[in-house]
Parts: structure tokens; sequence; C-alpha cells
């Protein structure tokens, strides 16, 4: 019997609520105990005194690229990113090479993650084949073999009566269908935010409303479908509020943002650096405050990183032709504590949204810290100082706004099943 | 001085652009004697490297580089990163490793100035840069409209056509307003950036309310193929409705002058009438040109190096 003792922290756990002083026992890779003052005999001890004990992050929205793009990442290299930024589950999403719009490549990512990946994977089915927003997908087959959502993704199911039928469809195996939702004829050529910075850098614009009009269709089509929306990376206050709307009115409808989203605007853009380049782009101030109260409120439920590894050569192109995304498994801890630290969240607000909610959305039964639980658990210090040098990190590429950049905030430990994957001062644990 | 790169007007003081036109005002003279050559520049190498295609600027840098003496090499690619499977900041870091005083930069992309100045050792300046900046440009209309006016303080000057898509609009807002003028800004409302009021401008859909007392006019290219993105119906209405004619000037002050970076789609943006006479100062515009280019390559390749830097 393996037994491991986090001891000493404040325990935060959203699914009870619980928010004070205590340790947490493993046993067998399960959940066993939490409270004050556990007996620490026969266990391995690792101390969590002045730090977080949360259960192990959950990221919706990422990208590990295998197969076809393994340049850029893969499912081993992702995954130790992931769990050295606290992410002990990932839902990966479907625009590999080939596609993962068939039971094939969905077995394939998984049997690749069991191998390779400290990270438990959790793949993200293609909405229609080839992501080419025509024919959907085999949805039932795919869940039977471990898909947990549905999305194109980048590819945005332009065509209203696909997507109408898609989330109808949805319905027989009751997963959510999620939009990356921007309306390609408004974005047009535009590659940042459409306002004053785009005008005065001379680069084509993505207005605002591009996603607004497009939130607005999903919402509706949601709505007399009765299918589970899930609005990928929220980027506008319009977007925002339309949730929010929809919500009310008892439309199943859940949404994310990014750690970037929430902290950065299109002014970030001015030097032209392509590390800002994202879709959704970074927004107006007026736009991040809508989603940082959108957090705050819970109508965006989940904070996802959107993790998008490009290799160093694509990225040292013209800022138009440059693919938009970044990485973000490793700073996205450091760039939301900013939530807290402005005294807009409370801890276990936070948490929740790294860890409870997006569970909720894919039904996945991670993200908490209950007894009898699978151990999945971060152990965070919020006050750690550290410079983040992306060529030191896990991932295979390094295209980070935040590459030189002091952060605040780093995970110190992550469990997945029990195991000590990482921790901060050996590294990832793994073969 | 100016500092080690001309990138933009954006980030230029006014007393580095009266120092640049106060240069060029020396060099005008060189271009009417008869052997048209300094030896200012001599041994220094200017390398004009551009990645679209262009003619007219392209000559303006190479005789002005030729007049100061200095070896002018025109290096010309392909217009993308993509099409020729060689990232922009390879391309500047084969370049740096030859060694050029100065590199004269043209790209259909906003911001590749900018990010070759980054790697690179030798001053660049930006020859233009998509719809960001074409500082020469500009720094040549300063010139003519100083020379013409007397002066730059107080005047008001209207630049009608594509807002959106110009580079000549936003470094002649930035030059103009540094220098005291007051800028507005006219054409159809698709060709109006949003925001473009947060430059200092004012902004018309009215011919006669955005000419009214200006003293420069100033007609921007249509890019016929802009037709095709819906920004205007047709040539005949955005000539009718936009179109600089001696009917449409009348709005202005009597002395006003038209101006325009060319090269002009004649009975579009002009009249026939106005391309070619006065108070069209085109031409005018052409022969500055190569003067305010040698005193920008003067000013920024004519410095002494030390150990690959720029002093």
């Amino acid at each position: 019997m393996s037994r491991l003792l986090i001891r000493g922290g404040r325990v935060l756990d959203p699914a009870s609520d619980r928010d004070a002083a205590g340790d947490v026992l493993i046993e067998d890779g399960v959940i066993v105990a939490v409270d004050a003052d556990i007996d620490t005999r026969g266990a391995e001890v690792l101390d969590a005194e002045g730090v977080w004990i949360a259960p192990g992050f959950v990221d919706l929205h990422t990208h590990l690229r295998e197969p076809g793009q393994e340049y850029k990442e893969d499912i081993a290299s992702g995954g130790r990113a992931a769990v050295a930024g606290g992410f002990t589950s990932v839902a990966c999403m479907a625009n590999t090479q080939p596609v993962n719009d068939d039971p094939s490549v969905t077995d394939f990512i998984l049997d690749r993650a069991r191998t390779d990946s400290p990270a438990r994977v959790h793949p993200v089915a293609a909405a229609t084949k080839g992501l080419a927003g025509e024919v959907m997908t085999e949805m039932v087959a795919l869940v039977e073999a471990g898909a947990v959502a549905f999305s194109d993704d980048g590819k945005t199911i332009m065509d209203s009566g696909v997507m109408r039928r898609v989330l109808q469809y949805s319905r027989l195996v009751e997963r959510p269908v999620i939009t990356h939702a921007e309306d390609r004829t408004l974005v047009g050529d535009g590659v940042m935010n459409e306002g004053p910075v785009s005008t005065r850098l001379g680069l084509p614009g993505n207005p605002a409303v591009a996603e607004t009009v497009h939130v607005a269709r999903d919402i509706m089509l949601a709505e007399i479908t009765g299918a589970h929306l899930h609005v990928a990376h929220v980027s506008t206050a319009g977007a925002v509020e339309l949730v929010r709307a929809a919500r009310e009115r008892g439309v199943h409808v859940t949404a994310e943002v990014t750690p970037h989203h929430l902290v950065l605007t299109d002014e970030a853009t001015s030097g032209y650096d392509t590390n800002t380049k994202m879709a959704p782009p970074l927004r107006s101030a007026d736009d991040v405050r809508a989603c940082r109260q959108g957090v705050a409120d819970g109508t965006l439920d989940a904070i996802a990183t959107d993790h998008a590894p490009h290799a160093l050569h694509e990225k040292e192109v013209e800022f138009t032709e440059a693919p938009p995304g970044v990485i973000g498994f490793e700073t996205a801890l450091a760039v939301v504590l900013d939530l807290v630290r402005e005294g807009e969240l409370a801890p276990l607000e936070l948490i929740r949204r790294l860890t409870t909610d997006p569970a909720r959305i894919l039904s996945l039964t991670a993200g908490t810290l209950s007894v009898g639980a699978p151990a999945d658990v971060v152990v965070v210090d919020p006050e750690r100082r550290w410079t983040y040098d992306p060529s030191k990190g896990y991932s295979k590429s390094r295209n980070s706004p935040w590459n030189g950049q002091e952060l605040v905030g780093r995970v110190v430990a992550s469990v997945v099943g029990g195991r000590m994957v990482y921790h901060v001062d050996r590294g990832v644990l793994v073969q | 001085m100016i500092a080690t790169d001309l990138l933009g007007i954006e980030d230029l003081e006014r007393s580095d652009i009266e120092q640049i036109l106060e240069a060029a005002a020396h060099m005008q003279e060189i271009g009417d004697r008869p052997v048209k050559k300094v030896p200012t520049l001599r041994g220094r190498t200017i390398v004009n490297l551009f990645f679209e295609p262009s003619t007219r600027t392209r000559t303006s840098f190479e005789i002005a580089g030729k007049r100061l003496s200095a070896d002018v090499v025109n290096f010309s690619t392909s217009s993308s990163s993509l099409s020729k499977a060689e990232s922009i900041l390879d391309t500047a870091r084969t370049l740096d490793a030859m060694q050029p005083d100065a590199v004269v930069v043209r790209h259909r992309v906003a911001g590749v100035p900018k990010r070759i100045a980054d790697v690179l050792d030798a001053p660049v300046i930006n020859a233009g840069d998509g719809a960001h900046e074409h500082p020469t440009q500009a720094l040549l209309d300063l010139l003519t409209v100083w020379q013409e006016k007397g002066r730059i303080d107080g005047l008001t000057v209207t630049i009608i056509g594509d807002i959106v898509h110009s580079r000549v609009a936003r470094s002649n807002i930035y030059g103009f307003l540094k220098m005291g003028a007051e800028v507005r800004v006219a054409g159809p409302p698709t060709m109006l950036p949003v925001g473009v009021q947060a430059l200092g401008v004012k902004a018309f859909t009215s011919m006669r309310e955005a000419l009214d007392g200006a003293d420069v006019v100033m007609a921007l290219r249509i890019q016929l193929e802009r037709l095709s993105g819906s920004l205007f119906p047709s040539i005949r209405e955005y000539a009718e409705t936009f179109g600089i004619s001696r009917r449409t000037l009348r709005y202005a002050k009597d002395d006003a002058i038209v101006m325009h970076p060319g090269p002009v789609n004649r009975g579009v943006e002009l009249s026939h009438d106005l391309a070619d006479h006065r108070p069209s100062v085109i031409l005018d515009q052409v022969r500055n040109g190569v003067a305010l280019r040698m005193a920008v390559l003067y000013l920024l390749a004519g410095r002494e190096r030390v150990a690959g830097r720029t002093e």
C-alpha cells in the first residue's frame, strides 16, 4: 500500500467549499482523508507548510499536436508541461494530422497518453469530418472511444444549418459542443483586435462583433436544440453579456476564458511580437475588465489555457503570416493569480474555475478532493517569485508573451493518481 | 539627433523632423548641378531590401544613395516568409552578416521593418510597411509644404481617400500634427479606420466640410483591388463623391495646394487637369523625395561606426 501525506497547507477544495488549514492523505491513488493533523506514520510526506493544497487543475482547451505536428509538441512533452503547470487533466483539441474525427485517432491519442503523459488526457473529437464544417462525425462511436466533447475549434462551423444539426445530434451523447465563436466573414483578414491600436499599428483589424455575432447565433441554436453549448475562449464584453443573459433564461451554455485574455490587451502587440497574436485576438481594456468580471461572477465557468504550441521559425515571420496562439500551461497559474492579488476573486473561487467547473463541463471525475476521488492534487505557492524562461520549460515550443518576465505564483508539486509527477525542485518525475 | 533607425514619424520629435528637413534643403542644390554627386557616403554600402514591388520609392532611394557616392545594392525578394520558406528574421540575419551601413526596407506587412531593426546592427529605414508608416514620404511632403507655404504651423491639411489601408496617411497625420498643423481625414465611412480620432485628427465624410478652409489637399491613391473588399461600390461613385477637381477645390482656400503620393489614378482621385498643373505640386514632391532621402541616408548611414555598433 502506498501512502502520501500532503501536510500543513491551506486546503482549497471547491467541491466541498473547504478553505481551511489541513492535510490530505492519499492511499493507493485515492484520497482517503482531508483533515487537520493526520497521523503521518508510514506515509511519504510532502510538506505544504504555508502554501495551498488544491485539486489538480483541469484544462478543457489545449493543443497537444500529436499525431502529426510533433515538432511543435507531442503528448509526452505537452503532458509534462501540463503537470509542471498544475494541470493533471487536459482536454486536447481535434486539429491534429490526421484530424481526430475517427475513433481510431481517439484510440491512438489515449494509448499514447497512457504510456507517455503524466497528465490525464481527454480527447475532444471533431464535430464535423475533417473539420470541414459539412458532415458531422460519428459521435456515438467517438464517445465510446473516449471523446469528452466535440469541436471544430478554430475551423468555426460557419454553416448555421450544420451547426444546428451538430447541436441536435449531440443530445444523443449528452456531450458539449465547443464553439470557437468567430464569424469568419467579419474577421476577414484581421490579425489583431480592431480598434485604435490596430489603426495605429496599421495591422488589419478583427472586430469584437465577429465574436459576439457568432456567440449570439450559437446560443440561439443551443436554445432551440436544448444542447450543451460551450463557448471557448471568450474575449469580448459583448460575449460575456450574451452568455450571462442566456444562462439566466435557462439555456445550457457554459464558457471559458484564457489567462491571456484576463490580463493582456491589444496594446501588447505594439512591438509587433507575434507571440501576442492569438485567435481570438487580445482585446481592449474594457473587454478585459468584462472578462474578469465574468470570471468573478461565474458567467465564465472555466479558465482554460488554449495552450497552442508553435515552433520558433513559424513565429519568426510577418505578423499577418504567423500562426495564432501561445503556450500556456506553465504560466497560467501565475497569470490568473492576478485576480486574487487585485481582490477580484477569492482563492477558493479561482481554484473552482481551474478545477470543479471545467470538470463538470466535461463530466470528468476530477477537480475534487472528496474522499474516494482519484488523488489528483496540486500544491501551489501563490507568493513564489520566478522568472519564466520557455527554453527551460517542458513544452517543445517557446511561443509565450511572458518570455523572460518575472511571475509571482508557482506550482510546487503535482500529484496524479496518488503519484507525485512533478516537484518544482526536482522537475517532472516520470521516465 | 534622430535615433538609430527611421521606422516611423510616430517615434520622432518635432526637432528631429526639423533637423531632417533642414538637411534636405541643403541637399536640394546637389540635384541642380551638372555633376550630381558628392563624396559624403563614399565607401558606405546601402541595401534596398524590397519585399514588395516598388519602382518609384526604390529608384528614389537608389538615386539618393548614388548622389552621395554610396554603393547601393538592390535586394528584391518575394513577398512573404511563407512563399520562400525563410523567415524574415533569417533574411535580416543573413543581410547583417554582409555588414551594410544602412538597410532600406519595404514590406507589405506592418511591423516588418521594426522586427528587422530589432536584429540588425545597421540602421533601418522604413520605406513603407503595410498600412503602418511610410516616413520618408511624409517627410518629403512636409518639406514640400514647408517650402510652398513658408510654414507648417497653423495650416489645415486634409487627407482624402482610403485611410484604413494607407501608410502615407498615418505618417502624414503624425508629421503634420507634430509640426503644428490641423489634420483632417475624409473618405467613405468604410475607408475611415476605427478609432482614427485617437490619432488626433478630425474625420469627415463630406468633402465640403473636410475641405473648408484647407491649405493643403492631399489625395491618396485608391487601390482598385479594394473594390472586391466591398470598401466602395464603383470607381464612378468614388470619383464623383471623393475625387478632387476644380469644382470640389473651391471649398478649400484660394491658395490651397494639391498633393498626391503617386502614382495617380487619373480621373479617380484627381481630375486630369489637376494632376498636371498648379495648384498641384506632385512633381515637386517627387523631386524633393530624392533630396529628403539623401538627408536621411546622410544622417543615418553617415555616422562613424565602432566595432559594428552605430555610435
